[in-house]
């Protein structure tokens, strides 16, 4: 046994004996950065679930006398926008969107991507390759452009949001599920399974699946945090859910006519979403930590 | 280091020779985040001047975190917690950076275990061999590659100034630890480690490297700590050996003594369960030492060994604070028991002997798996492969990496689809046929078992899933409740408690992992088991237990066995029928007596040859030493395969035409050029004339 | 190699034309826009209908398709610059010539009269964004890299995931206000003209920052990644036991293998970049490529989308093969295999 493989054995030794009948999922709790990127992430997740209850103005709720300062008050702890509605609640009521259209999108995305990856790593041959080479297409085409062009000209929607989202991201996710279904296919337990007559689909779900599964979850925060931002951005460029849905980015594009006078208006919307942003991915990156085989 | 010293009673005996490298009381931890893992406890011995010292273990007995403590470099988590390392009398420990760099590479080198992956893909031969003189002898760039071609030539490698310009993808395994012996050889150091340095190369091979290490070790008069876990290779090559257990020194003496009597019953066990070369199947079975090696975290009071000990007395094994004691002149043991437990060594009862010949339940014929690798390329895994095994017989495949046994046994199982060639059983040609495409009842009467523990089992789930998956989808029980009494039952077969089924793959050892593989691959009642390499990834103690595990299931059942393996010795403890192969072909097939007996292939010749044993005497066979490298399946030679490399060519005509087959008996067929007559009777003395 | 060269051309030619395709589908789903574009809100119905008619942009999407490539590659002439039209759209390179991307009726001009100019505005914002992206994430992956762990690696690794938490809008958000607005030591907007006082150097600073910000801590992570994986390789262990210093063995060993895997990665930013500069360019107002599309794309000019689209494409392709090859100076192993 060399040195290295040994000393590796020796400090997993020292790792597992602890974490070994703990739960997988557990192990993040002493990650440091998984848990600040769960406390940003919660944080949102739980204002959006509440903010029906919370005591907030309405959203789209137009509060013209406040329009003479538009800046912190006692009434608008954060303010108000040009239209003189309630910063506080549009950024509350904003995260509503973004966490079910973020994680929705990527989850098709996710459901999209895995199946083809499955497919292209298990049969190989030319169904790989009709698939790689149009996963090839999709991914040399820069991924905002994409979305500007496909939103452009289908609408801003929720539907179409995730329409997009899946046909910009299923072809990494499936690059990446190739990549590991073929790590995993010369496995011998693959090689057991078929000799006990499993069928392709079963090899697929049962056998493949869950060991690609830390993996996947990882990719899929970092999605969600690039989807954010994307539907940010969407909105930023006047291609955000229509009004008056509350959009950060839209906030930001709105605001930004005024950013001379009234900066606040901008950079509370842009904190927003970088502090979401920046919880996934420190989330994805704990994770990433917590599970290293 | 303010330990007082427990001192080592030998020490007195030898006080007037100063040690090269004294290593005393070593304690070394591992500090994880969670937990501090304590790999070696308290480490003593020493290496003298010219010396040659074996340290012997299996997996994570701390032989190869011992080397690295001596380099100093246990990585981010290991420290050194406790004791001194000299060496030529300074201390190593906590030595100032400038300082080991200054010794590393220039007093102690090292040789270590993969070569592929010592050497950096990137940089070539001559660039990375080059460093050593520049860094540490003050040679200009030109002096340096002069040094390093001249050292490639000691180290007997074919074109040095070629070989420099070289990446050592380019080269084979053997020519790269050749490569990295030079590299070691450069800065002429005093000390050189060896970490396992054959691990992983074949045995033709092996054998090559370790005549190689033993000449430059006198040429140069280096002094070697030689790490392996291999008995054989460190009986041949050392003065001295450390047997270590679990991160202790459990015996120590000069080698013709510890092999001659070993004291210790864990050195006894050792040696024990390695199958011997000398002997056959039906002489004796397999020692098998019980249970496995602890964990650092779950060590045992008092002796290390006590659980797995069969001379083990509650009361006085488990008393903290063994030491060791002296046995006879330089010959300490840490045992209390040794007086004692020398008289019960037992003797190994002899196997009855059975046998008649069976009807075939395999017979292959001219199977030949070509993969097409592109244009005009084609890697010939299998050439017209042709052998048959009877009901209940134990048909072995020899040969190195690269011979395509085990592509021949995934065209048996049905995981590869055979070019050409027939393969009957039961009456039905399954050559052709994928698992995918075969029937139920086929798939359930051929199951495998497979060399990788780590990748048998999914670690996704229990250990007993794919047992219970087995015996659900071939309906060998029906119901939840008789699907569990079962599996519980095919546990208890492979020596297992029915809690391991809720096991997952991560919480279990090597050896376990391999018993729950064979208990899957019995749970359809097959009638062909197909085992690639079982055993082969496995710590010697545990490998006996599973193979006599296999071998006893075997015959219970009545199941006819394939069994792939390079390792002859085990071989000749296992098999009935023997099939050499080489690059794809059939070199040689026999019964076990008539390979093992006289009139061998030139290539079963070698690989016999090859073969280190413990027993001294052992160490006076003739050696048959091969040259080179196996040539690439994808360029294969013309003639007999084995021209390029064998000690017995006859001339142009092995180079030029196939060789025919000898027919040596009704079972005994050898592919060879050279005469039936001359086959009889082996030429070893020629073994000077092939050592260019 | 002749062999993996044609591939690879064959393979970006195939590229294009699937995606060029799939853009005009995307765009032209809905026959008769272009008379409409063309003409503008102001004609009246018979007008579009009858320039509808003149083009024949009622016809299939692939028949459309074909002879919007036809005047590509200048096998037709351009339908639009017919005088018979009353467009009065005119082209100086004359109606049918090979790369001939139509006329842009979001401009009023021939699209290569627009395109290329924005191209080279973009090419500078771009390629500066690139050239500091480069050493910066290089080293910040390198020192991270090198002890997986250590408190250097938490620092940078921090710093660099909330970097790429922070998209060109908001990074453009929070700069502003601070350079702009509450220490005013740089402009707002770049319109690359020395009109507005302040000089042209100045006005490229915020827009590579906002770039540059965005896209170096992916880099470095990547790169960071790939130096841990080196640094765990047992041929790193033979060169410290050699002898060597950490210095020596980083540079000597361990760089060139760690950015064997990134640098591809590092090429792909040049087509991220792509992406990034159209929220960078409508933020700080610059006349470039990104803005270019993006107004296009929201009016709906299939010309000016698909040369855009082209040549993005070509762009991605040819970084890609850039890529392999660098890949294959790199790394001996694929070298000489």
């Amino acid at each position: 046994m060399s040195a290295l493989v040994e000393q590796r054995a020796m400090e997993a030794t020292a790792v597992k004996a602890t974490g070994r009948a703990r739960l997988k999922w557990a192990r993040i709790l002493r990650s440091p950065t998984a848990m600040v990127g769960l406390f940003l992430v919660g944080f949102w997740v739980v204002a959006a679930i509440l903010a029906p209850v919370l005591p907030l103005y309405s959203p789209t709720e137009q509060d013209v006398m406040a329009l003479a300062d538009p800046t912190p008050s006692a009434a608008h702890w954060l303010g108000v926008d040009i239209l003189g509605r309630d910063e506080l609640s549009r950024l509350i009521f904003g995260a509503r969107t973004v966490l079910v259209v973020a994680p929705l999108s990527v989850a098709v995305a996710m459901i999209v991507g895995i199946t083809l990856g499955m497919i292209a790593g298990c049969y190989g041959g030319w169904i790989d390759a009709v698939i790689s080479r149009l996963s090839d297409i999709i991914l040399a085409f820069p991924v905002l452009v994409l979305y500007v062009i496909l939103i452009a000209n289908i609408g801003p929607s929720i539907i179409n949001i995730v329409i997009a989202t899946t046909i910009a991201s299923a072809p990494g996710i499936g690059r990446i599920t190739r990549g590991l279904v073929l790590g995993l296919k010369e496995q011998e337990y693959i090689a057991a399974a078929r000799l006990r007559a499993e069928s392709t689909l079963y090899i697929m779900l049962v056998e493949l699946l869950p060991n690609c599964r830390g993996m996947l979850i990882v990719d899929a925060c970092l999605r969600i945090g690039y989807t954010i931002i994307t539907i940010g951005i969407l909105g930023f460029l006047g291609l955000g859910l229509p009004p008056p849905n509350p959009d950060w980015g839209g906030m930001v594009k709105e605001s930004t006519t005024v950013l001379n006078v009234w900066p606040l208006m901008s950079v509370l919307p842009s904190i927003a979403i970088v502090s979401l942003v920046l919880g996934f991915n420190l989330l994805a990156d704990g994770l990433r930590e917590a599970w290293k085989p | 280091m303010t330990m007082v010293a427990e001192t080592i009673s030998t020490n007195g005996e030898r006080a007037s020779e100063t040690p090269l490298l004294a290593v005393q009381d070593l304690r070394i931890e591992f500090r994880g985040k969670a937990e501090t893992i304590v790999a070696v406890p308290k480490l003593s011995f020493e290496v003298k001047p010219g010396e040659s010292f074996g340290l012997v273990g299996e997996s994570g007995c701390g032989k190869s975190t011992t080397a690295m403590a001596i380099m100093g470099y246990l990585g981010a988590t290991g420290v050194v917690a406790g004791g001194s390392i000299r060496f030529e009398g300074e201390e190593l420990v906590n030595a100032p950076a400038h300082k080991l760099r200054a010794i590393r590479g220039r007093r102690i080198a090292m040789v270590y275990q993969d070569p592929m992956s010592a050497l950096n893909p990137v940089k070539t031969i001559g660039a990375q061999l080059a460093e050593v003189p520049m860094l540490h002898l003050g040679a200009s760039r030109v002096e340096a590659l002069d040094r390093a071609a001249a050292m490639l030539k000691d180290v007997r490698l074919p074109d040095a100034g070629d070989m420099l310009k070289r990446y050592p993808h380019q080269l084979s395994g053997g020519q790269q630890q050749r490569v990295v012996i030079a590299m070691a050889l450069l800065g002429r150091p005093s000390l050189l480690l060896l970490d396992e340095p054959t691990t992983g190369l074949d045995v033709t091979v092996e054998s090559a490297v370790i005549d190689l290490i033993g000449e430059l070790r006198r040429r140069y008069g280096t002094s070697l700590l030689f790490i392996s876990h291999n008995l054989g290779l460190i009986a041949e090559s050392c003065d001295r050996v450390g047997i270590m257990y679990s991160g202790e020194l459990v015996e120590e003496a000069p080698t013709r003594e510890l092999f001659g009597r070993p004291r210790h019953p864990y050195t006894q066990g050792l040696i024990d369960c390695i199958p011997d070369i000398g002997q056959g199947k039906h002489s004796r079975t397999l020692a098998a030492i019980p249970g496995h090696i602890p964990l650092p975290s779950e060590r045992p009071r008092g002796c290390l060994f006590g659980p797995r000990c069969a001379g083990f007395r509650a009361g006085l094994c488990d008393r903290p604070g063994m030491s060791l004691e002296p046995v006879g002149e330089r010959h300490v043991v840490r045992c209390v028991r040794w007086p004692e437990l020398e008289v019960a060594r037992r003797e190994l009862p002899p196997l009855s002997g059975e046998s008649a010949a069976p009807a075939a339940a395999i017979t292959v014929s001219d199977i030949t798996k070509f993969y097409h690798l592109g244009y005009q390329k084609t890697l010939k895994a299998n050439e017209a492969v042709s052998f048959e095994a009877g009901k209940a017989e134990i048909v072995a495949l020899v040969g190195e990496s690269g011979c395509g046994k085990s592509t021949l046994a995934r065209i048996v199982t049905g995981l590869d689809r055979a070019t050409s060639g027939e393969i009957r059983m039961a009456g039905e040609n399954i050559a052709a046929i994928e698992a995918s495409a075969r029937p139920k009842p086929l798939l359930q009467s051929i199951q495998m078992v497979f060399q990788n523990p780590d990748s048998t089992l999914n670690p996704s789930h229990s250990a007993g899933f794919s047992i219970r998956r087995s015996l659900k989808k071939f309906g060998i029980r029906k119901g939840k409740a008789a699907i569990d009494q079962r599996m519980r039952e095919l546990l208890e077969m492979v020596r297992l408690s029915p809690d391991f089924a809720a096991r997952r793959p991560s919480q279990l050892s090597g050896g376990q992992k391999q018993r729950i593989a064979i208990a899957r691959a019995f749970a359809s009642d097959p009638s062909l088991i197909v085992a690639d390499e079982p055993v082969s990834a496995l710590d010697v103690s545990v490998q006996a237990a599973v193979v006599t595990l296999l071998l006893d299931i075997q015959k219970t059942r009545h199941a006819t066995m394939l069994f792939i393996s390079h390792d002859l010795a085990l071989v000749r403890h296992v098999a009935d029928k023997v099939v050499v192969m080489y690059l794809g072909k059939v070199m040689e097939k026999g019964t076990v007596e008539e390979i093992f007996g006289g009139a061998t292939h030139p290539y079963t010749e070698a690989l016999i040859s090859a073969i280190r044993s413990t027993k001294p005497e052992g160490a006076e066979r003739k050696r048959v030493t091969l040259t080179g490298d196996t040539p690439s399946p994808v360029d294969v030679p013309r003639g007999c395969r084995f021209a390029s490399r064998c000690h017995r060519k006859l001339g142009s005509i092995c180079d030029r035409e196939p060789p025919p087959i000898r027919r040596m008996s009704a079972t005994h067929e050898i592919a060879c050029h050279i005469p039936v007559e001359a086959l009889e009777t082996p030429r070893h003395q020629d073994e000077a004339r092939d050592r260019s | 190699m002749a062999i993996f060269v044609a591939k690879r051309l064959a393979m970006m030619m195939l590229t294009m034309v699937a995606a060029s395709f799939l853009v005009f589908a995307v765009c032209e789903f809905t026959p008769g826009s272009v008379a409409r574009k063309s003409l503008g809100p102001f004609a009246t119905q018979e007008q579009v209908d009858f320039l509808t008619k003149k083009l024949k942009a009622d016809d299939p999407l692939l028949v459309r398709y074909g002879r919007w490539a036809g005047v590509l590659l200048g096998i037709i002439p351009d339908p639009l610059q017919d005088p018979s039209t009353g467009l009065n759209f005119k082209d100086p390179r004359g109606a049918q010539y090979f790369g001939n991307f139509g006329y842009s009726t979001l401009n009023k001009l021939p699209v290569n009269d627009v395109i290329w100019s924005r191209l080279g505005n973009t090419a500078i914002l771009a390629g500066l964004a690139f050239l500091l992206i480069v050493p910066l994430s290089i080293v910040f992956g390198i020192l991270s890299g090198l002890k997986e762990g250590g408190v250097l690696d938490r620092l940078l690794s921090v710093i660099c995931i909330t970097f790429t938490s922070i998209p060109e809008f908001a990074s453009g958000v929070f700069l502003v206000t601070l350079f702009v607005i509450l220490w005013p030591v740089l402009p707002g907007t770049s319109p690359l003209d020395s009109e507005g006082g302040w000089s042209v150097p100045s006005q490229l600073v915020l827009p590579v920052a906002v770039l540059v910000i965005y896209d170096f801590g992916y880099v470095a992570r990547m790169i960071r990644v790939s130096m841990i994986g080196v640094m765990e390789k047992p041929y790193i262990r033979t060169a410290v036991l050699k002898g060597m210093s950490t210095r020596q063995v980083v540079i000597g060993h361990a760089l060139r293998n760690a950015m064997i895997a990134p640098f591809t990665v590092l090429l792909l930013q040049i087509n991220f970049l792509i992406s990034g500069v159209v929220v960078t360019e409508l933020v700080f107002a610059y006349p470039g490529f990104g803005r270019l599309l993006l107004d296009a794309s929201l009016f709906g000019d299939i010309a000016t989308i698909e040369a855009a689209t082209l040549i993005t494409v070509a762009i991605a392709v040819t970084t890609q093969f850039v890529g392999d090859l660098g890949y294959m100076l790199l790394d001996p192993r694929i070298r000489l295999r």
